[in-house]
C-alpha cells in the first residue's frame, strides 16, 4: 500500500466516512474507493454490500482475486445524560473501542470528577450537536429520563441514521415519548427502531449492569448492520 | 485511569501513519481470508516496524510472532508476501492456530 493511500484512508475515517481499499491480491496494487464511486461492473455488488455491512472480504471477479478492505470511522457512542449508568458505560465503551462522548447540560452531573479522562460536554444536546453532528457510525443512548434533554437528541439520532438509538425509561414513559415524536411527524417505522426499554434483557439490576446490557446491545447493532432481520 | 488505553493507540492504520511520520519503515499485515474458527476476521491489521515493534493483531496471538518475522524481510526487500497459517502441528515447532482455523495474511511494505 502506498503511504498516500494510507493517509487518504485515515483522513476519510477522521471525516467520519467509510472507504474501501480495493486491492488486486496477485499484484498487491490497490486504490481507495469512496461510497458511490464507479467500480468494475463485477465488483459493484460486493463493494455495495461491503459498505453496508462493514465487513472486509475477498472476492473473485474478472478472473482475479480482489480484497475489499473496509476502513470505517471509529464507532462513536454519544451518551446523553451524565448519570450513574453513564459513569460505568462511558469507560466500558471506551475499552470496547468506541469514541465516547457524554453530553448533559446539568453542570451538577457533568463534572470531570465524575467522568475523569473522558470527553464531557456540559451543554444542551441542541447546542452540542450543532458543532458535532451525528452520523451512521454513531450510537446514541439517551439516559436522562428527561424529555427536555433526551427528546431533541433522540429525534436527531433517528434523522441522521445513527446505527443505534436507545432510550432509557419504562414502557409507559416510552409510550408517551412515541406519542410526542409521532405528533412531531416522525414515521412509525422510524420510531420502531428506538431500543426501549434500553439494553439487552439480562435482568440487569445495578447501574453498572445496565451499562453492560446497553453496551452489548450497541455492539450487537454495530455488527448487525446490513444483515437482514431474519439472520439476526 | 491509566489502565484504559486511548482508542487511537489501538487503531493500527492510525499507528501506521504516525510511525511513518516518525521516519520509521513500516509493514502492514492484513487478514484477507479465514476458514473455520479463525480468531480475527478478514480486514484485521497488524502493523510492524523495522525493529519488530508491533500493534494490532491478525490472530489471538498464535501467529503474530511469525508474521512479525516475515515483515522484517518485507521491510528489507520491499516485496509483498502472502502467508498462510493452519492448525498447529504438535510434532513440530511450527506456529499454527490452536483454534483449528486457517487464515491467509497479506504482508506489504508501506512506501
Amino acid at each position: 500500500m502506498e503511504i498516500a493511500a494510507l493517509r487518504a484512508i485515515n483522513r476519510e475515517r477522521e471525516a467520519r466516512r467509510a472507504v474501501i481499499y480495493l486491492s488486486d491480491v496477485a499484484t498487491g496494487s490497490g486504490r481507495v474507493i469512496r461510497e458511490g464511486d464507479v467500480v468494475e461492473a463485477e465488483l459493484t455488488g460486493p463493494v455495495r454490500s461491503a459498505f453496508a455491512n462493514g465487513k472486509s472480504t475477498l472476492v473473485e471477479a474478472a478472473g482475479r482475486e480482489w480484497f475489499l478492505s473496509v476502513c470505517a470511522p471509529e464507532p462513536r457512542l454519544v451518551i446523553v445524560g451524565a448519570v450513574h449508568i453513564s459513569q460505568a458505560l462511558a469507560p466500558m465503551a471506551h475499552i470496547a473501542g468506541f469514541d465516547v462522548v457524554v453530553v448533559d447540560p446539568r453542570t451538577a452531573f457533568a463534572t470531570p470528577e465524575r467522568f475523569p479522562d473522558l470527553r464531557l460536554h456540559a451543554e444542551w444536546p441542541e447546542d452540542w450537536l450543532r458543532q458535532q453532528p451525528l452520523d451512521p457510525y454513531t450510537a446514541l443512548a439517551a439516559v436522562t429520563h428527561d424529555p427536555k434533554i433526551d427528546d431533541f437528541a433522540l429525534t436527531e439520532a433517528l434523522r441522521t441514521g445513527c446505527f443505534y438509538v436507545g432510550a432509557l425509561g419504562s414502557r409507559r414513559t416510552h409510550a408517551k415519548r412515541l406519542e410526542r415524536f409521532g405528533e412531531a411527524g416522525l414515521s412509525a417505522d422510524r420510531l420502531a427502531t428506538i431500543r426501549a426499554p434500553i439494553g439487552l434483557p439480562i435482568r440487569a439490576a445495578s447501574p453498572a449492569e445496565i451499562a453492560v446490557s446497553i453496551l452489548a446491545e450497541v455492539i450487537g447493532a454495530l455488527r448487525s448492520r446490513g444483515i437482514e432481520e431474519t439472520e439476526v | 485511569m491509566t489502565l484504559i488505553q486511548s482508542s487511537e493507540t489501538l487503531d493500527p492504520l492510525g499507528i501506521a501513519e504516525s510511525w511513518i511520520d516518525e521516519g520509521r519503515s513500516v509493514a502492514l499485515a492484513t487478514v484477507v481470508e479465514t476458514w473455520g474458527s479463525a480468531p480475527r476476521p478478514a480486514g484485521s491489521h497488524l502493523v510492524i516496524d523495522a525493529d519488530g515493534s508491533f500493534q494490532g493483531s491478525v490472530s489471538g496471538g498464535c501467529v503474530e510472532g511469525a508474521v512479525v518475522a516475515e515483515a522484517a524481510d518485507v521491510i528489507v526487500d520491499g516485496k509483498a508476501r502472502m502467508l498462510e497459517f493452519g492448525v498447529a502441528d504438535e510434532t513440530a515447532w511450527r506456529v499454527g492456530l490452536s483454534c483449528g482455523g486457517r487464515i491467509r495474511v497479506f504482508v506489504e511494505k508501506l512506501n
